[in-house]
């Protein structure tokens, strides 16, 4: 499907914001993603969505190779084929009242659509992030805006609490966890907040859809494809 | 004037040439939210096995300039699910023939679950992959040789109440050979190519791509050579062949068919866009109008 890009911008050194208009009714739980085809690649890039409605999708993405890379070079006006509502994406009702919403890195981004879901279920979300240092922060306005508590954490102590986001969130109260990021920040969630949580986990994919087998993964549930059947697994299905 | 896009293959006929090939289609249900699958020839379902199979570690697919690698290794529900499960759900939504796909790591292996899939009724054609590169002591094994291509073909034949075609793998010194070696001992029919084998490496990280560190090419780089290998065997054989790899567009099926294949595979383009098969079987007639073609089943090898 054609969306038209009408803002790419910049908010740090390697995270962008691109906002996108056409049919997004196709998204219908945050969580899930696109798979975004860029002109001079063969496979799409699957790239979580951060905000939407009908009519926009927001992708707030990290320059981490050549596809992402041509992509802060696309101008507003400009188009782009979309494959959107990709994905399982997070559960709102499976979220106790008081959920713990962790993003580490550029996984922060779906965490911002989960927060205003949660809201607007009329739950209590606490956000908790981890990055780097101080001019890594992006997002921070969005969670501030949302009026929720936003625990913060950079390793070099630049902002925030030093450490890790495990280390922000210790001595919060949470009932449930959703998070997303790199597999260590997981695997530390996992075994530090042991409440009923939902994790979204990264695989490279091939097709996105669920069609080539490239990105299953073993669960105690049996294999999934993190395309289809994730990327939100259960807290009692993973499998580290 | 209304172009005619019908082929027949070994009895079984096609409204169109157009076959999703396997392990890029699963059993049809990814793409039922994209098009109706029924504008599509055939169909030729995920490469199934005696056993249930997980496949290989991840990372499995690994993007290319003109494609990708995947190194899946045949992940499938193993044959008796497959019988049981995604054959009545696709039946469901499919009503043309379909081309079962089916791998081994043995002859006994091949024998076993095309006995379990040869009578089923929706099954038309058995696609024997003698040439998936992604596993170890079988699959490729049985297609890089013609004596041992010859011996699954004959074993399988025995039991076989549908068209046997023998799917051939392009990672050989004399792919002519093995064709022969298949058609020898009693194929119905030749599918090929399969993918090439490739490697990629993670520069940053100094490691592969894949966790399998090779995997199989396909996609618009692998077509002139599919388009080649298609050529020499249909040059060599009497029996028809499936052609496969590469192709992308309407105008990729045309001359595929002009290099001596009867009908037409497509399987990577499915991965990289979702609507490739409706909008190749789409752009057909217009193409064929352009070149002054009937009838697809008319065009002659070159």
């Amino acid at each position: 499907m054609n969306f038209r890009i009408t803002e790419n911008k910049q908010l740090t050194a390697l995270v962008w914001s691109m906002v996108l208009e056409g049919e997004a009714s196709g998204v219908v739980r945050p969580g899930q993603f696109v798979q975004v085809q860029l002109p001079g690649f063969y496979l799409r890039r699957p790239i979580s969505v951060c905000q939407w409605d009908d009519t926009h999708i927001r992708l707030v993405y990290k320059v981490v190779g050549e596809g992402t890379d041509k992509m802060t070079t696309l101008k507003a006006g400009e188009t782009l084929d979309i494959l959107t509502g990709l994905g399982n994406g997070f559960d709102v009702d499976a979220c106790g009242d008081r959920p713990l919403l962790v993003g580490g890195g550029v996984g922060l981004p779906p965490m911002i659509g989960l927060c205003e879901a949660l809201i607007k279920a009329g739950k209590h979300p606490v956000m908790a992030a981890g990055f780097a240092k101080a001019d890594e922060i992006f997002l921070q306005e969005e969670i501030e805006k949302m009026g929720v508590p936003f625990l913060l954490a950079t390793m070099d102590g630049s902002a925030g609490v030093q450490g890790t986001v495990i280390d922000a969130i210790r001595g919060a109260e949470y009932d449930s966890v959703c998070a997303c990021g790199p597999l260590p920040m997981l695997k530390a969630l996992y075994e530090h907040a042991e409440v009923p949580g939902q994790f979204s986990f990264e695989e490279r994919m091939g097709c996105g859809f669920g069609a080539c087998m490239g990105c299953t993964v073993k669960t105690k549930n049996g294999y999934k494809r993190i395309c289809k059947e994730g990327p939100v697994l259960d807290r009692e299905e993973i499998l580290w | 004037m209304v172009r005619d896009l019908s082929v027949t293959l070994s009895g079984v006929q096609l409204d169109n040439p157009v076959i999703p090939a396997s392990g890029t289609y699963g059993f049809g249900q990814e793409f039922t939210p994209y098009y109706d699958i029924n504008i599509l020839g055939s169909l030729s379902f995920k490469g199934t096995t005696r056993e249930a199979r997980y496949g290989n570690p991840t990372p499995r697919i690994a993007e290319c300039k003109a494609g990708m690698l995947n190194s899946v290794g045949l992940q499938n529900p193993g044959v008796d699910h497959v019988v049981a499960h995604e054959l009545p759900e696709l039946r469901k939504i499919f009503h043309k023939p379909i081309v079962a796909n089916i791998s081994g790591f043995s002859v006994a292996d091949y024998v076993e679950a095309v006995e379990k899939l040869t009578n089923e009724e929706q099954v038309a054609i058995l696609e024997i992959n003698i040439s998936c590169p992604n596993v170890h002591n079988g699959g490729m094994a049985f297609g890089t040789s013609p004596e041992a291509a010859a011996e699954v073909t004959r074993a399988v034949k025995q039991v076989a109440t549908k068209p046997v075609y023998m799917k051939l793998s392009p990672n050989v010194t004399d792919i002519v050979s093995i064709a022969r070696a298949c058609e020898d001992a009693g194929a119905d029919g030749l599918s090929m190519i399969n993918t090439l084998l490739g490697m990629r490496i993670d520069i940053r990280r100094r490691k592969p791509v894949l966790a399998n560190v090779a995997g199989g090419y396909s996609g618009p780089g692998i077509f002139p050579v599919a388009v080649r290998m298609v050529y020499q065997v249909t040059g060599a054989v009497q029996i028809p062949v499936i052609g496969m790899g590469g192709i992308t567009t309407a105008e990729d099926v045309i001359e595929m068919m002009m290099a001596g294949a009867k009908a037409v595979q497509v399987g990577a383009a499915n991965l990289a866009d979702p609507y490739a098969c409706k909008r190749i079987i789409e752009d057909l007639p217009r193409v064929m109008e352009k070149l002054g073609i009937e009838k697809l089943s008319d065009i002659q090898r070159v």
